[in-house]
């Protein structure tokens, strides 16, 4: 494939290069969306150098990064980038790139927050009612002709009047909030600092939320202050009749520990679309049906790749226009 | 009251049973072996027949039994009770409004979320153990679909409520235009159809309603469009739903009633784009035991000779 790579460098048009080391879910979906007069694609997964001396030959000039979960961007491999000024995610979450390090040495990130929020909060509240109301285990029932075989199916419990604890309350939460008030559920939260706004009762930790829940829906970004904060304690007081959704990243939840609660019947059921080590999914699962499980794609439609396509275009064009950034990850 | 017999006509509720038992002569017309027999044995003392959404009491039972005062309903939906028969009779009506709105049109909106975002059909995917990394398949996004109501009743106004915080734009078609409502009206369900991306079956199903959903109605909704049935079975032309299903002329269904419970036709278990469920609109806890109390109040009440709490007849 290096001739590919010789061919790059003597193209005539001398548009700055954006480097991608593997292409994102929505490159490799809509890769006609990143065609652009202000910058071209610096494809390293094409090529069959390693990784490290790919960046050494071609990358030492290159100012912008288009990441992905696939493809952190870690310390590492920002020294190998000594150009590098702009590090651009696809994704709403940013727990792949070491943020760091970035902010240590002045390096812009702007991610896809706010493309995402509307599918994530159907997928969330989907999940909910699908195991609150058993509709997968149910649409099995079904299909395995059980029906006419064995009666009635068991009943679920009603989603209306429930306590739901949002954990996060940025656009994923915040979205999932509005559509659960419409079910007359009674919506709690907790984040890292309290939104004076928000008519919502707030609790400063996610145990107190737990306790005073019925079910918790994960909406926050993995840090290293919430890698497993969902834990025995917190599903414990969540308590067995719990359902906990699960659409932020795996290892917000400690897997093991909650499995071993599914297993138990020690929480309710779980909704979950991430998981610690994807695509593997803890087995024992498989055979509960108080558990509903999603590959990842809760915010997987056409709409929202095409929006997040935009958004990292116009980033980019904004980028290499010297112009304001359209959706930059603010520091805390 | 304990000599009060009531009929009841098909398991339905434990708990129902059992404070049915407490109060009167429960009768279960489901364990008898030859039925004709029983009645004519106890047709004299049979004063209320129990029945739900599968049996009820038709012109064939009120007949029978010449002492019928009261026909309580585990379900909202009449349509398995003879209501000409029980008005001509002066026996008395009742069935459970509002404790099973919430639960119904929660339910509506699982299976318009399940089938477009293809919930059920993930949970499959993953369970088979064949999820890889870099399997990007997308589903139809749900947030700002155009969703058309048929009856705008309790649950029609609750489908749409839940609808609008999804940011649905809401229309309806029903027997007469709501001028206080704010969602857009049609005069037929086939226009109905043709201007909305969901069409969910929310009205009581009467001989007007039969077959209200037949293949005019799921051209018009289309290879796009999405049928959602909380409501009753006959009110689908169902051969005609499933060869739209399987000739993909219709985007797909989530369907929680059929025309023949438990019977549902086999043709539909390979599809990817629909949700079958056994009947569990009002399938929770909570409002089972609801719809129960309701059963066993109006039920007091009659023989109390006070009001009755939710009469139709």
């Amino acid at each position: 494939m290096e001739h590919h790579q010789e061919r790059s460098d003597h193209r005539s048009q001398d548009l700055p290069q954006v480097l991608v080391i593997k292409p994102p879910p929505v490159l490799t979906l809509f890769e006609d969306k990143f065609i652009s007069s202000k910058f071209q694609l610096l494809k390293a997964w094409e090529s069959t150098l390693p990784l490290d001396q790919f960046l050494t030959n071609y990358a030492g000039s290159v100012r912008a990064v288009l990441c992905s979960g696939a493809s952190p961007i870690t310390a590492d491999i920002i020294r190998l980038l000594p150009s590098l000024q702009l590090v651009i995610t696809a994704s709403a979450g940013v727990n792949h790139i070491d943020l760091t390090e970035c902010r240590r040495l002045g390096i812009a990130v702007t991610n896809a927050a706010g493309v995402f929020s509307d599918d994530g909060a159907d997928a969330a509240v989907g999940l909910l009612i699908d195991v609150l109301r058993k509709v997968s285990a149910a649409d099995r029932y079904v299909r395995n002709g059980l029906w006419p075989a064995k009666g009635d199916y068991a009943l679920g419990s009603k989603l209306g009047g429930k306590r739901v604890g949002v954990v996060g309350l940025g656009g994923f939460g915040s979205a999932v909030a509005k559509r659960l008030e419409a079910f007359g559920c009674t919506v709690l939260y907790n984040s890292r600092t309290q939104k004076p706004s928000v008519p919502y009762p707030f609790y400063s930790t996610v145990l107190e939320l737990a306790a005073d829940s019925d079910s918790l829906i994960i909406c926050c970004g993995l840090t290293a202050e919430t890698r497993h904060m969902i834990n025995r304690e917190v599903l414990l007081v969540l308590g067995k009749q719990g359902v906990i959704v699960n659409i932020a990243r795996g290892a917000i939840i400690n897997e093991k520990e909650m499995v071993e609660c599914l297993v138990r019947g020690e929480i309710g059921g779980a909704g979950l679309d991430v998981f610690e080590n994807e695509p593997n999914v803890p087995e024992e699962l498989f055979g509960l049906d108080n558990v509903v499980l999603s590959p990842h794609r809760v915010v997987f439609t056409p709409e929202s790749f095409v929006a997040a396509s935009e958004l990292v275009v116009g980033n980019l064009e904004a980028f290499f226009s010297n112009k304001p950034l359209l959706s930059p990850v603010i520091y805390e | 009251m304990e000599s009060i017999g009531v009929l009841m006509v098909c398991p339905m509720n434990s708990y129902l049973e059992h404070e049915l038992e407490k109060r009167f002569n429960l009768f279960r017309f489901w364990t008898v072996p030859e039925k004709s027999a029983f009645l004519a044995t106890n047709k004299n003392s049979i004063r209320a027949v129990v029945g739900n959404s599968s049996a009820g009491a038709d012109a064939e039972l009120i007949e029978v039994l010449p002492k019928l005062e009261i026909v309580a309903s585990f379900s909202v939906g009449l349509d398995k009770i003879d209501l000409a028969k029980c008005k001509e009779k002066g026996i008395r009506v009742t069935n459970t409004p509002d404790v099973l709105t919430d639960d119904v049109a929660d339910l509506a909106i699982g299976l318009m979320l399940a089938v477009l975002r293809k919930l059920c059909e993930s949970d499959r995917y993953v369970r088979s153990g064949k999820w890889k990394k870099g399997d990007y398949r997308l589903t139809t996004k749900f947030t700002g679909k155009k969703v058309g109501i048929i009856g705008l009743g309790r649950i029609g106004m609750a489908v749409a409520k839940r609808a609008e915080a999804f940011s649905c734009p809401i229309s309806y078609y029903s027997r007469t235009e709501k001028p206080e409502i704010k969602y857009k009206y049609y005069p037929g369900v086939v226009e109905l159809a043709a201007n909305c991306d969901i069409l969910v079956v929310a009205c009581s199903l009467t001989e007007e309603t039969l077959h209200i959903i037949n293949r005019e109605v799921i051209d018009a909704l289309g290879p796009k469009g999405v049928l959602i049935n909380v409501g009753r079975g006959p009110h689908v032309d169902e051969p005609e739903l499933v060869s739209a299903l399987v000739e993909r002329r219709l985007g797909g269904a989530g369907l929680d009633v059929f025309e023949h419970e438990p019977e549902v036709p086999e043709e539909l278990f390979g599809l990817d784009n629909l949700v079958l469920l056994p009947h569990v609109g009002s399938g929770t806890v909570e409002t089972r035991q609801a719809m129960a109390d309701l059963v066993i109040g109006n039920l007091e009440a009659h023989f109390l000779n006070k009001p009755l709490l939710t009469p139709v007849v």
